[in-house]
């Protein structure tokens, strides 16, 4: 990564977390992570539950210590220092607002710990509630707000000591699918507008997509991936992010070359035609997006791949129509054609064989283990 | 109408209690404030004139005709009060700790350690109580086993101390404060303690401003279920305070059962009521009604 010395806010070094499984021996939560994070980027690290991804903030926050490995935060060792001289900030999962005191209360909370004088810390909070949009809430309890005015007060509470870095522990998980889609673009331009970093942990994929600079991947205590948001949807490096991200239908096997082209062999005697980029004697795994795949024409070009399959069910989704198509070795594949293809579909009863098309480009490769020599 | 059905539901649930409390809690209390008007018989019992120099004695207006004013009473008066603030003083910096400590144990520990602590309510109090005599009188363990260590020579003079009545009490009162700190501390959220360090409060000003304010309830609660049973307690100054710490208790046992003035007696408790009294009404107005709030 580029500017390495004066960008990075945070660091991990391969970090490790190990915790005693409640049925006896040991989880490992954090398997050797190692991590970058650079300045004014909103970050989100991804992953099922379960994956290391809350204990990696906490060892970042300073709830969780590390078994081994180091955490810096603005270039600065931060071993052992507890989380209140740490210059980062948190918004909890389940806002932990503080019940006895008020909206500006808990706004204040910071300022006032740290001795900031009343004029300041009033025209802070002032500043902090409006930036949120809830100018006017200020002598409200916690108790008296809805979900999304919590959400926003733990927000505006975790910014007002304007740490390096903010860290966001799955703060939309309570809202309902409305006001989450909104709070995603309102956290993105409070990100953008502030300048500082952001960490934001969640195991959904298109909140990940929708907001961040840079996705983590993690997946048993360990990095799967780390890039923007596109490339993990296109160029997925391991077979659990392309899962884990988008839909598609995933196919291992070896490529074998029959004729001119390479094809993949899978164990299940499926034979699917692939792009270049790959050599023949390599195991791959292949990646096709529904988007990728249409009815064939009468007419297949050789750049094209066919699928052979028999059409299961249509589904009408709004915008497009999803068509699940069963293969040869009976597991299923999902095709949302362009309208054309939605046109010739329409033709195509259940039960019925279809042919399906795709650019031999466009499905991503996976190489998982070179042709030895 | 909703409304209708839950009157209905209400005075279903409330009726036995009601007759309960009615019968057997304000009659007798009904008849010891009358008493307390009354005049003293002259071998026991009740003349039935009104009669306020029962109050006299205490306050200060008997003229020393008929009944005497006597400083004594409003000292052993305050003497209690102070003894039974003290307890709730002593009980809470016991309890505070041990409950924090054994709220952060795991779940099954936690409950053995409640089940220890109510575990002195299967024995009888003046059992509990003679072995604390045991211990104290100048023979008794605690002094022998000082004097066997070498750590002092002469046997400590502590039993028939204030000091004494103050171990013993705060010794029985120790699981009502206990239950109600440890139900808060139990209840309070971790993530607020969290998110308060994480706001870059030092542990003093955590607690100051985030554990204290919540667990003020469970304090609250602790130091009225200790200091109302304190301020009467008439078995723990018998028995470890000997004739030289007389509270409050002793002297209405006394005027019921050895002098026999039952209105002197009655005056007395009426006064111990009124201090509860006035302590309740606080107590619901400050902080039950934060509680309610919630």
């Amino acid at each position: 990564m580029i500017g390495k010395t004066s960008e990075s806010i945070a660091e991990v070094k391969n970090a490790v977390k190990r915790f005693p499984a409640p049925e006896g021996g040991v989880i490992t939560a954090l398997d050797g992570i190692s991590l970058e994070i650079q300045q004014s980027q909103f970050v989100t690290l991804l992953g099922p539950s379960g994956c290391g991804k809350t204990t990696l903030l906490r060892a970042i926050s300073g709830f969780e210590d590390l078994d081994s490995g180091e955490v810096r935060i603005g270039g600065e060792l931060v071993t052992g220092v507890p989380p209140y001289r740490r210059p980062v900030n948190t918004v909890f999962q389940n806002y932990a607002l503080f019940p006895h005191l008020s909206v500006s209360g808990n706004v204040a909370y910071g300022l006032e710990v740290a001795g900031v004088s009343r004029s300041e810390c009033n025209r802070r909070v002032g500043e902090a509630l409006e930036r949120v949009g809830l100018a006017g809430f200020d002598r409200r309890k916690p108790s008296q707000l809805s979900g999304g005015q919590q959400q926003r007060v733990a927000l505006a509470r975790a910014i007002i000591n304007q740490p390096k870095l903010l860290l966001l522990d799955e703060p939309l998980s309570a809202l309902d699918r409305n006001l989450r889609q909104s709070m995603q673009i309102e956290l993105k331009n409070l990100q953008h507008d502030l300048g500082i970093c952001f960490l934001f942990v969640t195991h959904d994929q298109e909140e990940a997509l929708t907001m961040s600079d840079q996705v983590v991947v993690l997946n048993q205590g360990r990095i799967e991936q780390v890039g923007p948001p596109k490339a993990h949807y296109h160029q997925p490096t391991t077979r659990f992010v392309a899962e884990f991200i988008g839909d598609g239908a995933l196919f291992s096997g070896k490529i074998q070359n029959t004729t001119e082209d390479p094809i993949l062999f899978t164990e299940d005697g499926l034979r699917i035609p692939v792009g270049v980029g790959a050599k023949v004697g390599d195991s791959v795994t292949l990646i096709i997006r529904p988007e990728q795949l249409d009815i064939a024409k009468q007419h297949v070009e050789g750049s094209m791949g066919i699928l052979d399959v028999v059409l299961e069910q249509s589904l009408f989704q709004g915008a497009t129509n999803k068509y699940v198509c069963q293969l040869a070795n009976g597991s299923t594949i999902t095709a949302i054609p362009t309208a054309a293809g939605n046109e010739a579909f329409s033709r195509v009863k259940p039960g019925e064989a279809v042919r399906l098309s795709y650019r031999r480009s466009e499905p991503h490769l996976i190489i998982e283990s070179e042709h030895a020599g | 109408m909703p409304g209708k059905q839950e009157n209905r539901r209400l005075i279903a649930l409330l009726t036995p209690g009601s007759i309960f409390l009615g019968i057997f809690f304000l009659g007798p209390l009904s008849v010891m404030i009358v008493y307390s008007f009354l005049e003293p018989g002259l071998y026991g019992g009740v003349e039935w004139n009104f009669y306020h120099l029962n109050y006299g004695r205490i306050l200060g207006w008997a003229d020393g005709e008929w009944e005497e004013f006597d400083p004594v009473y409003a000292e052993i008066f305050f003497r209690s009060v102070r003894i039974a603030f003290t307890n709730v003083v002593i009980t809470l910096l016991i309890c505070y700790p041990a409950a924090i400590w054994v709220s952060g144990l795991a779940v099954r520990w936690r409950t053995f350690v409640v089940f220890i602590i109510t575990l002195p309510f299967f024995v009888s109090l003046v059992v509990r109580l003679f072995c604390w005599v045991l211990i104290l009188r100048p023979s008794g363990f605690m002094n022998t086993t000082l004097m066997g260590l070498g750590l002092i020579s002469e046997p400590i003079d502590i039993i028939y101390t204030e000091t004494a009545v103050l171990i013993g009490m705060a010794y029985i009162m120790l699981p009502f404060m206990f239950l109600p700190l440890y139900a808060s501390i139990e209840k309070l959220d971790r993530s607020l303690v969290e998110a308060s360090s994480d706001l870059g409060a030092k542990p003093y000003q955590t607690f100051l401003r985030v554990i204290l304010p919540a667990t003020l309830p469970g304090i609250a609660a602790g130091a009225v279920l200790v200091f109302i049973p304190s301020l009467g307690n008439f078995v723990v100054p018998d028995l470890l305070g000997g004739a030289k710490v007389l509270m409050i208790g002793n002297l209405v046992e006394q005027q019921f059962l050895s002098a026999r003035n039952w209105p002197f007696g009655a005056a007395l408790s009426v006064m111990i009521m009124l201090v509860m009294f006035i302590l309740i009404i606080f107590y619901v107005r400050r902080i039950g009604r934060s509680e309610i709030a919630r």
